[in-house]
């Protein structure tokens, strides 16, 4: 160990020290190792840490010490929503009447925890503009698959097996390409032409009797609202594909359009982004899905219904794709995103809307002095800069980003989109003020003027962390991943 | 009407709109075909503010009977173990639950080390040298491990045990709608997988068999034998699911050869929720490592040497290699592998074994408590904390019976076993007490009379 080092919890382990508060045995005592055959004994204990309770109380307050979070600091981080976590919601889930209830209890017993989930599957619908949702999904990626394993059940029920296509613009986020692989689908990729929205003419020859369906993400991951969304859905429905919405950055438009508008067929939504769950350093997520009323018999089963006054789940659905998950969903991170929408209403979702865009484009305006700005116009709820101009001069983003660690905020998403050089991409969220932008772009301005004047400042950040970057190449090509003495 | 998270103020709106080089907000959504522009106000209940939503909520709440109101014993895959405080006061520190994926190491070393030490943890658990850092919970991870089987093998036939959790199957059966894979289900017997039909269904096209230890009715699977019927055929995999707490006790799956070993880590430190978020454990051989689905975190240097961690062997996952990607995982449950890491470490080495032998105690004075009460215990042989026991009557009428007298009673078999009629599966865990146990059997014995 380096002596900079902060130990690993293993290494605070000491022989014979406990933090566990276990009942005594309060029923005869049973001999157990007569009753299992002895190699089916474990002969060496699982090698879990020996620390008090004290021990592990100090060891994560210094790990969360060592990370950073949106109650931190600015989380400009694009197509990730880092918005604010609102505390009343975590409060909220603790209430042993949401916590500690058991998937299987008799539904006359949790009639309080389903009345919950109808209430936000109505929202969700009302939000969305779609026919019917499910909430089974357990995040972003996994409400995709879901959706397009419906579509897959669509079209064959209806004899279409040759539909083996699924496109994807070439500025989506990985995980379409991924689902759709995991679907049984082949991904194609649509161009994105010179204004930053998908290549109209590129569609139509993409777009033939093997498209399953396109998968659309409106604004794009560029920022920008694809005005020729009507257009898009026309192309793809006459060919007799379906029109699937990546819900990733609804934030921009809830109360201004809905998708189920713009002749979507399914969509997703990430619960986690837009509706406040917080991010978990990773995760848990929810991901439900949403669909018309053409769509609406492959949802996953169970289903949650309401039938003369009582909730209850529906089985018996034959068209259904199917489980995607146990039981029914992130039920937590589901009441977290239904205690904001109840917070806020029609009204202050939309607001939210409002100042999430509001905020994108001033910062856009104030930035686009100093750095390249690849699409100028109106942007949406985020925008992407390239760092095309600083790498000239030998900086690149990777370095701008570092040299932002320095300056105490988390950097935007960098080098996505894949289709914008040197990508930076910046979402502040609506629940940032005035005074926290200015400063943020205060110090993108000061990192543009270092790059001109002292970049070696800039290339060889970050200064002031914890620990400086790391060896990637040598995580990768050696790797370790867990603990050894 | 005021909103508390909006911090604007209308001379914010106005500098900005005015640096923007807009009137309104209004123009910068100009961009909106009018057609489908929603111009009315969506349909949703009016803003509450804080103390009325919270009393609504709570009200809402109250109206769900919960297993601190009640003695429960129900388990099937979900189950009432005791959370240390810390567990709570860990997770809430808002610099772990705020944060996004550790993108960003320099400022996500807290992250990433927590995630490392899980990694350590269900890899000591499970008997395997690699375990990612989570899936959504045991059913989909489950579901990948048989889809990575079938990759890596390049082959299309699965034999899933009936023993393996009915909802773990069910994922199983549409995740492998995608690459198109045969499920074959193989019957249990006594409470066991069918270890004759397990030899004659395996082949030559065989990718993967999957079996729970313990299985979904709480016995305990002959591993030693399956794996060498597994390993019989070249290239077929075992794959394992596993509650890790009966691995505090049992030999784990890694040392018997099972392949991939996936779980859910429920049992420590998360609470029951409703079915989620729970979080589902991954763990695998060295052979399979650059294969294995989701977020790995590895140890490194920095520039100055210092010991630090990363998120690595990144070329597996979907935002580096989209449709070649090993699977689609993006957000996994990263706080609560915190809670599960925060709660191993709190029960420690020696408190996981005697936590796994205290469960292993009670569930066998609960069996003898329903033999002396005159009910049928069905299955005999080697078990973990759950067993099934025949009722003689409706399952489902008499848990509504067992609500009114403090009690969640177990699991209706039935409803995924229509041979198990009034059979009732019933988990005890460490929570149960001897005073519990011995009214709930009373009161069995007395609703079936």
């Amino acid at each position: 160990m380096n002596k900079k080092d902060f130990p690993l919890m293993f290494e605070r382990s000491k022989e014979g020290r406990t933090s566990y508060s276990l009942p005594e045995l309060d029923i005869p005592d049973f001999d157990l190792d007569a009753d299992i055959e002895s190699n089916y004994i474990r002969t060496t204990p699982a090698n879990l840490p020996e620390v008090s309770e004290l021990d592990i109380m100090r060891h994560y307050t210094g790990l969360s010490n060592r990370n950073y979070g949106v109650d931190s600091g600015f989380y400009p981080l694009g197509s990730c929503t880092m918005k604010y976590n609102p505390k009343m919601n975590e409060d909220v889930a603790r209430f042993d009447g949401f916590s500690h209830i058991h998937p299987y209890q008799e539904t006359e017993s949790v009639q309080g925890a389903m009345e919950m989930m109808y209430d936000l599957q109505s929202s969700l619908k009302e939000i969305t503009g779609m026919h019917e949702v499910s909430l089974q999904s357990a995040a972003g990626a996994h409400g995709e698959w879901t959706a397009l394993m419906m579509i897959r059940a669509f079209h064959e029920a209806n004899g279409d097996t040759n539909r083996t296509n699924v496109i994807v613009p070439d500025s989506a986020h990985g995980t379409n390409p991924a689902s759709a692989t995991v679907a049984g689908f082949k991904a194609i990729t649509v161009k994105t032409n010179e204004n930053g929205l998908v290549d109209l003419d590129d569609l139509k020859r993409v777009v033939d009797e093997k498209t399953a369906a396109l998968m659309l993400t409106n604004p794009n991951t560029l920022g920008l609202f694809e005005t020729e969304i009507i257009e898009m859905a026309e192309i793809i429905h006459e060919a007799g594909g379906k029109l699937y919405y990546d819900g990733a950055n609804l934030n921009a438009i809830m109360g201004y359009a809905r998708p189920g508008d713009m002749g979507f067929d399914a969509v997703h939504l990430n619960l986690h982004k837009t509706f406040t769950g917080p991010h978990g350093g990773g995760g848990p997520g929810s991901g439900p899905v949403g669909v018309s009323e053409e769509l609406a018999a492959y949802l996953p089963k169970p289903l949650l219904t309401k039938k003369e006054e009582k909730y209850v789940f529906e089985y018996d659905r034959p068209s259904s794709i199917g489980r995607v998950k146990p039981y029914y969903g992130n039920f937590g991170i589901n009441l977290r995103a239904y205690t904001y929408i109840r917070t806020m209403g029609a009204e202050g979702l939309k607001k939210a809307s409002e100042y999430a865009v509001l905020n994108a484009n001033y910062m856009m305006r104030k930035l686009q002095k100093e750095y390249d700005l690849p699409y100028d116009q109106h942007c949406k709820h985020e925008f992407v800069l390239s760092g095309k101009r600083q790498k000239k001069l030998g900086v690149r983003t990777l370095d701008i980003a570092k040299r932002l660690l320095d300056f105490g905020y988390h950097p935007p998403t960098i080098y996505f989109p894949l289709n914008v050089e040197e990508a930076m991409m910046v979402e502040p969220t609506e629940t940032e003020s005035k005074e926290t932008l200015d400063a943020f772009i205060d110090s993108m301005l000061a990192i543009a003027k270092e790059v001109d004047f002292n970049p070696e400042i800039v290339q060889e950040a970050p200064h002031n962390t914890i620990v400086n970057r790391m060896d990637e190449t040598l995580a990768a090509r050696k790797p370790v991943l867990k603990y050894q003495k | 009407m005021e909103f508390r998270y909006l911090p604007m103020t209308d001379s914010d709106k106005q500098e900005m709109l005015a640096t923007i080089g807009v009137d309104s907000t209004e123009e910068l959504f100009a961009d909106i075909p009018e057609q489908i522009r929603f111009r009315g106000s969506l349909n949703l209940k009016k803003p509450a503010n804080e103390a009325q939503l919270k009393k609504e909520l709570a009200d809402m709440a109250n109206k769900n009977v919960n297993l601190k109101t009640h003695a429960s014993f129900l388990g099937a895959g979900v189950y009432d173990h005791y959370i240390p405080s810390v567990v709570d006061h860990v997770i809430s520190r808002s610099e772990f639950y705020t944060a996004y994926t550790p993108y960003q190491p320099e400022i996500s070393q807290g992250e990433l080390q927590a995630i490392f030490e899980f990694q350590t943890m269900i890899s000591e658990l499970t008997g395997l040298p690699v375990a990612n850092s989570s899936m959504y919970d045991g059913g989909t991870s489950l579901a990948e491990a048989v889809n990575l089987s079938a990759a890596h093998t390049k082959r299309k036939k699965i034999l899933v045990s009936k023993a393996v959790h009915p909802e773990s199957r069910a994922v199983i059966e549409t995740y492998a709608r995608g690459p198109e894979l045969e499920i074959v289900d193989i019957d249990c017997e006594d409470g066991y997988t069918n270890l004759q039909q397990l030899a004659d269904a395996i082949d030559e096209n065989t990718a993967s068999v999957v079996v729970q230890y313990p299985n979904f009715f709480g016995q305990i699977e002959p591993l030693e034998k399956i794996n060498e019927l597994v390993k019989s055929q070249t290239k077929t995999m075992l794959i394992t699911s596993s509650n890790p707490l009966s691995l505090g006790y049992l030999t784990p799956p890694g040392e018997f050869g099972a392949d991939i070993v996936v779980g859910d880590t429920q049992v420590f430190g998360i609470p029951a929720q409703f079915g989620g978020p729970h979080c589902g454990y991954f763990a695998t051989t060295d052979k399979l490592m650059r294969k294995v689905p989701g977020r790995l975190v590895g140890q490194t240097v920095d520039e100055d040497g210092v010991r630090g961690f990363v998120l690595t062997l990144q070329a597996r996952e979907q935002h580096i290699r989209r449709d070649k990607a090993t699977s689609n995982i993006c957000s996994n449950q990263a706080l609560n592998a915190l809670a599960s890491s925060v709660a191993m470490s709190s029960i420690g080495k020696h408190g996981l074994r005697k936590m796994a032998v205290l469960n292993m105690k009670k569930a066998r004075y609960m069996k003898q408590k329903l033999k002396e009460t005159g009910l049928r215990v069905v299955h005999e042989g080697m078990f973990f904390n759950e067993l099934v026991v025949d009722i003689g009557s409706n399952v489902s009428e008499i848990n509504k019976q067992l609500l009114n007298k403090g009690f969640i009673g177990g699991y209706d078999l039935e409803v995924n076993y229509p041979e198990l009629k009034n059979h009732m599966l019933i988990a005890v865990t460490e929570s149960r007490t001897k005073e519990e146990i011995d009214i709930f059997v009373k009161e069995l014995g007395d609703l079936h009379e």
